[in-house]
């Protein structure tokens, strides 16, 4: 009953959003009052459908019902209640459903917040985001619907979800990836709106520009997530893989920064404008095609969903639609929208353009690395692969440069500056960036050149912050006075791109100074790695909730002083039989000592992995401040000024009502 | 043939959940480094996207053997490559060769830059000359 409740409500939400998509285009075209009310509420009537559709099919899995083919395949009665409650998300059908909730919640809150836009704008924004919730709402109905049956012979006893799955970071890395991923099409629909208008001014930048952000903080922190899940649960130390998986996510949040930093020109300057509103369509058609990488299953990854290739045709023309019609839209209207002012060769117009230039490559690179396999297997045959060497060398030569510019670009002058007293005020801070660049990279002990380009530019662009901060404070009577003239939205600035120091010092200190080594070990035996050793000194059989767990005990310690015990684990899940080695990690915020168990060896020893890690935790701090950043500016006053502005023009308005009431 | 294929790859989507240990002796520590480096670059030839290192398919685990005895007769890294390469064809090299058929690939990228570099500096300039003019116009 319940399921048919839950498919019943989809059938509903989808109605209702193809009546959305066409009815607010009708109501924004003819300014029909009644419509445009309409669009608003349906709207929020798509999110309550969906979101009681999803509860249908939690009810489900924490029922156990496993007459629900995608429950039975999915989950299990041992497996723990969270585990149910997660594992709607945990393969292809309920994760889209969950995409759809979290597109309809998008839609809702438009819907809700955008009270002092122009009406009509904000209908055409719904309507777009209506049409996109037709087809993906379709393509759950069509395709992967998740409430289907499998009578008569329901299963006893379901499948389990997958091990991997089961897991905290796992539990909360894909809502936050498709809040950012989907969170983009709302910036997608108020370009096309905005384009449909005609009248794209500074203002369509300036609303836009919070949803931006707010996006893009959620898939920064989706992809830390993911990141961070893989280092601590694939047990081989890795955090970045460039599996077309990742790269499918990576690619629109590349766009999406890109799409932030010219968004800002475009609000502040009134520059850019046509090439913000196509960044803005390639940003959520990136999303789009990473959902088909992903789910069609033409690439081969390490985790993508499988799929049959309906989904995949489906997905593509969906993709073909969205891409064509906006792209259509945009060569139409593009020439109506007039960039105005003018700008030097030394301005902060310029830094922002080469930022999107270099970003807009790097998005490129990745897309072509991630297609070349494919597109060459289409056109020779021959299969071919391309990976971490190629994008690790490629996204290097243009990161070097992004990150050289990144100082100058946040501290120089909108329109026009004077290039010989730029250069002046930094060759002071490039050259102590060198020095302890180079002195960091000899204590850690090798002297490798990427390494050292790679810790002077953290620390330049660290240098950076701290001379825009010192600047601002010196121009006021005291410190706390100038820190305090720093708005919001610079502060946020400031500290998305602290975390772009952070994350580069620990990408590259992970990456050059890491120890990895495998050892033979039996019980009670001590081995020496490097500077630390490692004492084996307990070994023990447990029983968890839904699985069996060898685990040894370690100790490590240094110079004959202990530093911690780790627990490593190898678990036998029991419904699937699958073995998963759970590592052991002792996190530090300048190392981690991780150790995973491998497998027993004839001689009674067995072999285990012991990994040590610098600045690991930096990769993820990073993403941490760089949404921190995004948090500040989205929080700036003149965001909250327009609110008060409002409430104000809504008090005045009372009292005039009951002036003339009198 | 799409429905082959794409058999296939559910077939091959059964994961390598453990993480693989093994400990080869070596008798320099620049071996182990080359032969940690290698086994990173090729990719299993029947898994969906691993390096041998992280695959525990009994082919990855021969190929890691093979790997580990050529390292240790003193081959160099473009010998053992080349080995695999005429065995298992490009598809095993994640670092894709430079050669015509790649060349898109990696100069692309490169080229596409100059282009929105010439772009963006031209347009600068034409620019900031409109503006001298607009400004001398004022006057």
């Amino acid at each position: 009953m319940i399921p048919e409740l839950g498919n019943f409500f989809l059938i509903m939400a989808f109605i209702n959003a193809i009546f959305l998509g066409v009815l607010s285009f009708v109501g924004a075209q003819k300014e029909h009052k009644g419509l445009m009310r309409f669009s608003k509420r349906a709207s929020i009537s798509s999110f309550v459908l969906i979101l009681l559709s999803y509860i249908c099919l939690t009810v489900s899995f924490i029922t156990n019902d496993f007459s629900v083919q995608y429950v039975a395949n999915h989950s299990n009665t041992q497996l723990p209640i969270y585990y149910r409650i997660s594992a709607v998300w945990g393969a292809h059908e309920g994760s889209l459903l969950l995409w759809v909730l979290i597109l309809t919640g998008w839609m809702a809150a438009v819907a809700l917040f955008s009270k002092s836009l122009p009406k009509v704008l904000v209908t055409r924004v719904l309507g777009v985001m209506g049409f996109i919730a037709v087809g993906f709402i379709a393509f759950t109905l069509f395709t992967s619907n998740p409430f289907e049956r499998v009578f008569p012979f329901i299963p006893i006893d379901g499948a389990d979800l997958n091990p991997l799955l089961q897991d905290f970071g796992l539990i909360v890395h894909p809502p936050m990836l498709y809040m950012g991923y989907v969170g983009f099409s709302v910036v997608f629909a108020f370009a096309i709106a905005g384009l449909l208008q005609g009248d794209l001014d500074h203002h369509w930048a300036r609303w836009s520009r919070p949803w931006t952000t707010v996006a893009w903080i959620f898939m920064s922190l989706g992809i830390a997530l993911g990141s961070w899940w893989a280092y601590y649960e694939l047990g081989w130390g890795g955090w970045w893989f460039w599996d077309p998986v990742e790269n499918a996510s990576f690619m629109p949040w590349l766009a999406g920064t890109a799409l932030i930093h010219s968004l800002a020109a475009t609000e502040k300057r009134g520059v850019f404008k046509s090439w913000t509103v196509l960044l803005a369509i390639l940003t959520f058609s990136l999303s789009l095609l990473g959902t088909f990488l992903v789910r069609s299953g033409v690439l081969t990854s390490v985790h993508s969903f499988a799929s049959d290739p309906v989904r995949g045709r489906f997905i593509l023309v969906f993709l073909g639609i969205v891409v064509g019609v906006s792209l259509l839209i945009y060569a139409i209207q593009s020439s109506k929208i007039r960039s105005k002012a003018n700008f030097g060769l030394f301005s902060r117009e310029t830094a922002l353009l080469f930022n999107n230039a270099l970003l807009a490559v790097v998005t490129f690179m990745v897309l072509l690395g991630t297609l070349h396999p494919l597109i060459q297997e289409a056109f020779t045959g021959g299969k071919s692969s391309v990976g971490p060497p190629y994008f690790n060398l490629m996204f290097s030569i243009f990161m070097i440069p992004i990150l050289i510019l990144m100082p100058i670009g946040q501290q120089i002058n909108w329109k026009q500056e004077p290039i010989k007293p730029l250069l002046t005020k930094y060759w002071l801070w490039a050259i102590s960036s060198i020095i302890v660049g180079l002195a960091i990279v000899i204590i850690m002990g090798d002297l490798q050149p990427m390494a050292i380009v790679g810790t002077t530019l953290g620390l330049w662009v660290l240098a950076g912050c701290a001379k825009y901060v010192l600047a601002q404070a010196s121009k006021s009577d005291s410190f706390s006075a100038g820190l305090k003239k720093i708005s919001r939205s610079y502060w946020g600035m400031l500290v998305a791109h602290l975390g772009v120091a952070v994350t580069v010092l620990g990408v590259v200190l992970t990456s050059y100074f890491s120890i990895e080594e495998n050892i033979k070990i039996r019980l009670g035996e001590t081995v020496e790695v490097e500077d630390l050793s490692v004492e084996f000194y307990d070994f023990k059989n447990t029983e968890g909730p839904n699985y069996i767990s060898s685990g040894g005990s370690f100790k490590v310690s240094s110079d004959g002083e202990l530093i911690t015990k780790l627990h490593p684990e190898k678990r036998k899940y029991n419904a699937s039989r699958m073995v998963m080695t759970e590592a052991d990690i002792d996190a530090g915020l300048f190392r981690d000592i991780y150790i995973v168990m491998g497998e027993p060896l004839d001689d009674g020893a067995w072999a285990i992995s012991v990994h040590y890690k610098p600045f690991v935790r930096w990769i993820w701090l990073g993403t941490i401040f760089m949404a921190l950043g995004g948090l500040l500016a989205i929080s700036d006053k003149r965001y909250r000024q327009r609110r008060r502005e409002k409430k104000q023009a809504k008090k005045d308005q009372v009292q005039s009502a009951e002036v003339s009431g009198e | 043939m799409m429905k082959t294929l794409f058999t296939a790859l559910i077939v091959m989507m059964s994961f390598q959940l453990q993480a693989v240990i093994e400990t080869y002796e070596f008798e320099t520590p620049e071996q182990e480094q080359l032969y940690t480096e290698i086994i990173n670059e090729l990719r299993c030839p029947k898994c969906q996207n691993q390096t041998i290192a992280e695959s525990n398919a009994g082919l990855s685990e021969d190929l890691r053997y093979i790997v580990y005895q050529k390292v240790s007769q003193n081959q160099t890294k473009r010998e053992i490559l080349a080995y695999m390469q005429e065995r298992y064809g490009d598809f095993v090299l994640y670092d894709p060769p430079v050669k015509p058929s790649n060349y898109f690939l990696w100069f692309a990228p490169i080229i596409v830059f100059l282009i929105i570099l010439a772009a963006v500096l031209t347009k600068v300039g034409r620019r900031r000359v409109k503006g001298e003019q607009s400004e001398s116009g004022e006057e």
